[in-house]
């Protein structure tokens, strides 16, 4: 290369491609997403956050939560169960079959066969589709999250590093307010051993005036403040606590089926 | 001045009176005043954009420490907002990105160019704003981050005010670069232009992109993640690749005494690793349509190419080295920078690959190669570089030169430290994650002890951070203490006829004369 503007031109071409590629293309692609409909229903997926939620994501992504947790479940596979809903009028024919059959981890094929067995010997079947896979095994999600998961997040936090468990379906797996509040406050009271840094100043601590705040915390057994004082949480820790109970990524979609 | 030395294989080297040659001139023997031009027009932008990055080096690894004993002691600093982990651990990042990996190797490409061009640097005053407005804009960032206004995208993190101040400084800096460039007298590239030219052009453009893209207008949904996916590996793989390897290939040749091996060689490495390298970075399992992470992979499986070819010219270049300078020296640090980039890339490729991905995804694994890359390999080879090259702009030795050998010593141990253990626990981590039957907490428990032994790695490489700035900063001192010397002697002498005295800069334009 004799000329400065050759290495220019080359950079051009090449990094101008990639942007093209992975800039452009999925802004088209994707930059134009609706709300789809779930699986079987005429539902729309995604609704949008509630307002408090919405402001918890805003805490979630100011105090870097994404530094150590997920927001985004893999799956390896998706698999048939087959599973039976009315033994009929034979039951025994029908148990003894069901028995000596492999019931749940079968390929669409395998399991319309085995169904069909069951017809025959005067049992009603029902054949479940489910997501395989390690995180929905840990009981992380039904599903793999997809792009719809996403659509009205600002900023997305997707997150790289599962130093703690994944959090898409925080809502699903601990839907109470205040368990929530408990853990991001005191983490080893709602979890044996945990790491997780307690986020104590999203919270007040004071003395119990007249009568006890509404929102105080209830702590499992030797875990509360010192007596006459009450632990209440702070805007932005109630707002955390809304997000966390909005992650919900359990709808059956197109591109992510199964039985709910 | 310069005479053009072809050598057998093609490859020019610059050859020029032992004064202003960079490299072979034992720095003891130059005095301040008789640095030449060239040197001397460098001397401040140098010391602007070295001694913030030694500043904000120490920054960023006195909370990269914070971090990392908050695993060990979770309650640790733990009531203060802004010493969460989830802001500390960023802060640590950028102010190891942003405040010394750019900056330092802006500085380096700075010198390069002035001396590959044989002139003067071009607008020197123009750079020294620059640098200021830099470190000014990561002040603002770091900052940004600690109080919670962190942009949550992952190396992006800074708020809008530091980011326009850095684009701002980066343009001052790449006009001054590139004015330099064109001033050349030989015409002829070197290889390291082509990388230090491509590094240039290549900043604005992701930098501006991700910017616009992700925090003025954000697009919508998780094309946001991509965007990021992509900013993050033209940022911490290419970019730092190029500005790495260009410098390598500049000191490495000097200190083996043997012309780079070869000129071709480095073109291909050059071609295959912006064509290639620019389009790795999509996880495997990102949530993405399912093309991107396709194509990421099979740009990763190409990288190799440009690895092979930086292996062949490192294997090359240093078989026969004639270089005898005491071990610990800048050329350890190069070396050990080409080694750690070979490595790390080759752990990034290893990460494009589905079936190991499966296990490496969302594990230290993926923070091992990041510290390898920007640690091991970047901050390494601008160690050495600015080891070489500062004492020869600005005309002393480093205070404590044994430091600096001991600096290589200790940040090595330190690398192997923090990086041996976090790739092993994440690969254990991501074994136990793949298995369902394994508890939650058990997975954190099990990857602890590595955790711990990184720690070690990282005080040790906060030691090594120490000495760097004792140095750079007791540099600077000698400098300014030699200025001050001369301004108050001219102030001493009898007035002269322009009535200029009395100002260092009535000094320096003398010095300037003296040597005309």
């Amino acid at each position: 290369m004799k000329n400065g503007a050759l290495v220019f031109l080359t950079v051009f071409i090449a990094l101008g491609a990639s942007w093209c590629g992975f800039v452009l293309a999925p802004t088209r692609q994707l930059g134009g997403a609706k709300q789809t409909a779930v699986l079987n229903s005429t539902d729309l997926y995604p609704v949008g956050r509630p307002g408090e939620a919405n402001l918890g994501l805003q805490v979630y992504r100011a105090n870097g939560c994404a530094a150590c947790h997920t927001e985004q479940v893999r799956q390896s596979g998706v698999a048939c169960n087959v599973v039976l809903t009315s033994a009929g009028k034979n039951p025994e024919a029908v148990s003894n079959l069901v028995f000596s059959l492999k019931l749940n981890g079968l390929a669409k094929e395998v399991a319309d066969a085995v169904s069909d067995r069951v017809s025959a010997a005067g049992g009603k079947a029902e054949i479940r589709i489910v997501a395989t896979g390690p995180d929905i095994a840990r009981g992380w999600g039904k599903r793999q999250s997809v792009t719809e998961d996403y659509l009205y997040d600002d900023s997305v936090q997707l997150g790289s590093l599962r130093a703690g468990p994944d959090l898409s379906n925080a809502g699903v797996r601990a839907p109470d307010a205040n368990w929530q509040l408990v853990h991001l406050y005191a983490p080893p009271s709602e979890v044996k051993g945990s790491t997780m840094p307690p986020f104590r100043y999203l919270f007040d601590v004071r003395k119990i005036g007249d009568a006890p705040s509404q929102d105080a915390l209830v702590f499992p057994k030797g875990f509360g403040p010192p007596a006459g004082y009450e632990v209440v949480p702070k805007a932005e820790a109630k707002e955390l606590a809304a997000y966390l109970l909005s992650l919900r990524v359990n709808v059956p979609l197109y591109s992510a089926p199964f039985t709910p | 001045m310069s005479t053009k030395e072809k050598i057998s294989d093609g490859a020019p080297v610059l050859r020029s009176s032992p004064a202003t040659e960079g490299g072979s001139v034992p720095a003891s023997r130059l005095v301040s005043s008789l640095a030449p031009p060239i040197d001397r027009s460098c001397q401040v932008p140098l010391l602007a954009l070295f001694g913030g990055a030694a500043l904000w080096l120490v920054v960023g690894s006195v909370l990269a420490m914070i971090a990392s004993i908050k695993f060990h002691a979770p309650d640790f600093l733990a009531d203060s907002a802004w010493l969460t982990y989830g802001r500390v651990q960023p802060a640590a990042d950028n102010a190891l990105l942003y405040g010394f990996c750019i900056p330092a190797a802006l500085g380096v490409m700075l010198w390069l160019f002035a001396r590959l061009s044989q002139a003067p640097l071009y607008l020197p005053f123009v750079t020294v704003a620059a640098a200021s407005l830099w470190h000014l804009g990561v002040l603002v960032g770091f900052v940004g981050i600690l109080i919670g206004d962190s942009t949550g995208f992952a190396w992006l993190e800074f708020p809008r005010g530091g980011s326009v101040l850095l684009f701002a400084a980066f343009l001052l800096i790449a006009i001054s670069a590139t004015a330099t460039f064109g001033q050349r007298r030989e015409r002829e590239l070197y290889p390291s232009h082509w990388f230090l030219l491509a590094a240039l052009l290549w900043f604005p453009w992701i930098y501006a992109t991700a910017n616009l893209f992700l925090v003025a207008w954000p697009v919508r949904g998780v094309v946001q993640a991509a965007i990021d996916f992509w900013f993050a590996n033209n940022l911490l793989f290419v970019w730092l690749g190029l500005a790495g390897l260009g410098v390598s290939f500049y000191f490495l040749p000097k200190l083996a005494g043997r012309p780079l091996q070869s000129r071709y060689l480095a073109l291909f490495a050059f071609w295959t690793l912006v064509i290639f390298g620019t389009w790795c970075g999509i996880p495997q399992g990102a949530p993405l349509p399912a093309w991107m992470p396709a194509l990421s992979a099979v740009a990763g499986s190409l990288t190799i190419v440009p690895v092979l070819a930086v292996v062949a010219i490192m294997w090359q270049t240093l078989h026969g080295s004639t270089n005898c300078e005491p071990r610990g020296g800048p050329f350890c640090f190069i070396r050990f920078g080409l080694a750690s980039f070979v490595l790390s890339a080759l752990m990034l490729i290893a990460m494009a690959c589905p079936q190991i991905s499966r296990v490496t995804e969302f594990t230290w694994f993926g923070l091992a190669q990041t510290q390898l890359q920007l640690y091991g390999f970047f901050a390494m080879t601008m160690f050495g570089a600015i080891y070489q090259l500062l004492p020869r702009a600005v005309g002393f030795e480093f205070p404590f030169p044994k430091l600096t050998r001991f600096h290589f010593w200790i940040s090595m141990l330190g690398v192997l430290l923090l990086v041996v253990p976090l790739a092993v626990g994440g690969v254990v981590q991501g074994l136990k994650w793949a298995n369902p039957d394994v508890a939650v907490m058990d997975v954190s428990t099990a990857t602890l002890p590595f955790l711990r032994v990184s720690t070690t790695g990282l005080l040790l490489i906060l030691l090594g951070n120490l000495l760097f700035a004792l140095n750079i900063f007791g540099l600077t001192f000698i400098w300014k203490l030699a200025l001050l010397r001369r301004a108050i002697a001219v102030l001493k002498t009898p007035l002269e006829a322009e009535g200029e005295t009395g100002s260092a800069f009535a000094s320096l334009r003398r010095d300037k004369e003296v040597q005309a």
